[in-house]
Parts: C-alpha cells; structure tokens; sequence
C-alpha cells in the first residue's frame, strides 16, 4: 500500500515524479469528496442494473441479494445512480444526516 | 587528434549528433536552424545514421514525439529556434518535469513581431524557466564539443534532465569554421552507453506524467528545483572530462584579461567574441577592462560569478532579450540579483542591443564601454530601470 500523498516528503519524490507501483490509484479514497449519498429502496428497486452501469467510477456493485451498492470508498456522490435510476428507488441523501 | 575541418557549423552539429549515435530525431524545419536537420535527415537516409527520423507535423508534436521517445529509453534529439520553441513551449516544460534527457540544439532567433529570422535571446529567454539545463556556445567548435557534453550531462543516472544548447542563428549556424572532429575512439571514450533512470517497459510498468494533487504538487516541483541544482557538479565534471578526452575544457564562467580589470563587460554567446576584440582595443589604451562569459545558463553559476566580478567596480552586461517594462534584460537582471548584498558589489549598467541580426561591432563595444564611464562619472547610482538601448535611432 502507497503512502498518502500527505506523507510525502520532496525526498521521497521519484525522479520525473513517477508512479512505480501499478495501479496504485486504486488506494486513492475519492470518497473524501463526497457530500451526499446513494440510498436504495429495495421495494422499488427491480435489480435491472441501471445505476452499476452509469456509475463513472465502477463504485457501484452488485451485492449477494442481487441488490446493489456503493462502495463508499470511491463514491464521490455524483448522483447519476439516482438520476438514471428507471423506478426512481436511488435517493441521494445528505452525509450530515 | 581528431581531423581539422572547414564545414559550415550546422553540418558539423549534425555529425556531432551522428557520433553521438543518437537513436530518433523528431524535427520540424526552421529557419536558421533548418540546415543541421536536413543533414540529419540526410545521414539517416543515407544510412549513414541507424535512427528513425520522424518528420512531424509541427514543433507540438517535435517535442511530443521526443518525450515518448526518451521515455522509451532512446537517445533523442531535436532542433529548433524562435517561433518554433514557442509552439513546442508546453511540451518543453513537460520534458524536465519528467526528467527526459532529451538534446536540443536551439539556433536562437527574434520572437515576433515584427516577424523577424534573424539572431537574437528573446527566444531562450521565453523558456528561462522551463527546467532544462540551459548552455550558450559561442562557435562551431564549441558547438560540436556541447553536443556531445549534453549527452553525457543529460543521460548522467545523477543529473536525467533535458539540455538545451543555445547557438547563435546565422552568426553561428550558418558559417563556414574550422572545427576538429572527434575520433570514434574519443567519443566512445566519453560517451557511455544511454542506462535511463526510468523507462516504459512492459517488464517493469510505471506510470509517468501522472496527475498530482495540490497535496503533492510543491513536493514534486521542489524534487525537480533540487535536480537542476544538483546537476551542476556533474556539469563540471563533463566539461573537465572533455578536457583530458580532447584537450579542450570549458567552464560555467570563462574570463579573459581579467587581470587588474576594473570595469568588465558580460557576455553570452557569440558577441563574446566581438567583445574580446574590443577589450584588446581598451586595454592597448590602458584601460583596465575584462570579460566575463557566461557560458552555465541553468543552473545559474551562482559562486562563479561572485568570483569572477570580485575588484570589478563597473559591469556592463549586455542583453539581446527584452523584459518589456521591466528591469531591462533578463541576464542583467538577474547578475544583480546574484550580487546583491555582496560586499563592493559593482554598479551594473545594462545594456539591450543586437535585436533580430543587428550587427554589434568591437566598435560599438567600445563606445559602451565609454558611455558607461560616463555613468560612473555621473557618480549617481545605476538602477535596475536605467538600461540602455544601445543603437536606437531617435
């Protein structure tokens, strides 16, 4: 696991700032930025996968239920889940609550 | 040693580039620094040179081309001037911050406008602070010589960063000189083979020129500052190198007459020579005046030109680049910034002149040199906005 960019010192800069160990951008938590959430309301949901298809960041999955989910790890709470959702089940709520 | 020759100094650049064996040129012509790719395309169809030549479309994809090409671990070259380094400006920045040690010969010509082919600095001056190690030569033999010195500078494991060699358009370029070629033997002798630092490779992935988030950002620029800084030794080394390889050495700073001198002038690139002429002159009327070249752009030869200035009461610094509404030129901008607080630092005249071709004679040295004596004996202190633009008719 990389270290946070904010325990990087210049030092620990490799030259020409490159990145050596692939695909470490998956340990980037874009769920920091998130200020509201994916809610799903499983009597409406009809599981046909709308929202795991337009989420930009592959945060959304497909849980053993068959239901699915955000990972909130990645989930920046852009909302297309909710927007593009065909029985209006996604409900974004805020994170404060 | 190596064979004497009479050649125009572009072509001689050229076979510098082919005994530096170089593996890709990426190219788009420009006047004046068209004839050294010519005859590299020349020596690539002539299979005199095993490189790829890639004939791009513009200056944008020159640099674009070069930097996936070094990337790869391939010794790359390219050659450009004036309005060409601007439209490849993005780029160029892009090659230091990821430590390519890509060459480049820029043959300096004017910005426009008014457009213009002719020599002058506004053209590297626009890139000051692009990150390449940034050298002057002042003739074709020196020319040759760098081109083989920014290889081994910017391929140095310590140093991987680009060079950029600055050479005059047309004064230079397009002159017929003597110039001593190297032996095979002597380049392979100080030339090793291109080990890069990193390399896009399918046994090894790395990702380069990756995002960077603000959290990052200081850090990355603050390892690169800390790069060019510490290439320097290494720079000095490469200089002292050639000198036991070939028999000529150079210097960040190189003085001449210096002895005694009270007033001297600086220069950089070929006016230093015309500058000699008229430091002769002066000095047969017994005035005591030197020369101070600056050959080390970047990183800036900080210690050596405290050195060189120290008993100096008067410097002219000549610039042949414009910082509109600002201190003058760039480089005596920046010598007074490098003296200032030092102690007996010398009053600094600047002086701007030889824009787009405009012939400087040892003449028109002379009488600089006159006018700043005036300004001395005028006993008020030389500020930075009190440049003069030598030449200009009213």
């Amino acid at each position: 696991m990389p270290k946070s960019e904010f325990d990087l010192g210049w030092k620990d800069i490799e030259p020409g700032c490159t990145v050596s160990e692939p695909g470490n951008a998956a340990q980037y938590r874009t769920g920091d930025w998130r200020s509201i959430r994916p809610v799903w309301d499983h009597t409406k949901c009809i599981k046909c996968g709308v929202c795991y298809i337009f989420c930009p960041d592959a945060a959304v999955h497909k849980n053993n239920e068959g239901y699915f989910d955000a990972d909130l790890y990645y989930c920046k709470g852009c909302g297309i889940c909710a927007q593009e959702c065909i029985t209006g089940c996604i409900k974004m709520v805020e994170e404060a609550e | 040693m190596g064979k004497r020759v009479g050649i125009e100094n572009s072509i001689a650049a050229a076979d510098a580039v082919r005994m530096a064996n170089v593996d890709l040129v990426a190219a788009y012509p420009i006047t004046p620094q068209t004839h050294i790719v010519e005859h590299l395309a020349e020596l690539v169809a002539d299979g005199e040179l095993d490189a790829e030549f890639v004939p791009v479309e513009s200056e944008h994809s020159a640099m674009s081309v070069c930097c996936g090409s070094s990337a790869m671990g391939a010794r790359t070259f390219t050659c450009t001037s004036s309005q060409g380094l601007a439209l490849m400006n993005e780029i160029v920045f892009i090659a230091a911050s990821l430590r390519l040690p890509i060459v480049m010969i820029l043959a300096n010509r004017s910005l426009s406008g008014p457009l213009s082919i002719w020599n002058d600095h506004t053209d590297v001056m626009s890139v000051r602070d692009c990150g390449w190690i940034q050298v002057f030569a002042d003739n074709g033999q020196e020319l040759f010589d760098h081109v083989l010195f920014a290889y081994r500078v910017a391929e140095d494991p310590k140093v991987s960063l680009p060079v950029m060699i600055n050479i005059d358009g047309f004064i230079v370029t397009h002159v017929i000189e003597a110039v001593e070629y190297w032996e095979e033997e002597q380049v392979r002798k100080y030339l090793p083979e291109f080990k890069p630092v990193n390399r896009l490779h399918p046994d090894k992935p790395i990702t380069m020129g990756a995002f960077g988030m603000p959290g990052i950002f200081s850090e990355a620029k603050k390892s690169q500052d800390q790069a060019l800084l510490d290439s320097k030794p290494h720079i000095v080394k490469a200089w002292d190198e050639m000198a036991k390889v070939v028999g000529r050495g150079y210097s960040s700073v190189e003085t001449y007459k210096m002895e005694g001198a009270e007033t001297a002038f600086l220069t950089m690139g070929s006016f230093s020579e015309t500058a000699s002429i008229a430091i002769d002159r002066l000095r047969e009327q017994g005035k005591p005046v030197g020369q101070i070249k600056l050959r080390l752009w970047r990183p800036f030869p900080f210690d050596e030109i405290r050195e060189a200035v120290k008993g100096v009461k008067s410097l002219i610094v000549i610039d042949r680049a414009i910082s509109y509404g600002g201190p003058g030129g760039p480089v005596s901008s920046e010598i007074r910034s490098a003296l200032y607080g030092e102690k007996n630092m010398p009053s600094v005249a600047g002086f701007l002149c030889g824009f787009a071709g405009r012939d400087v004679t040892a003449d028109d040295f002379v009488k600089m040199h006159g006018k700043t004596e005036d300004l001395v004996k005028a006993a008020k202190p030389v500020r930075q906005e009190d440049y003069i633009f030598y030449g200009v008719r009213e």
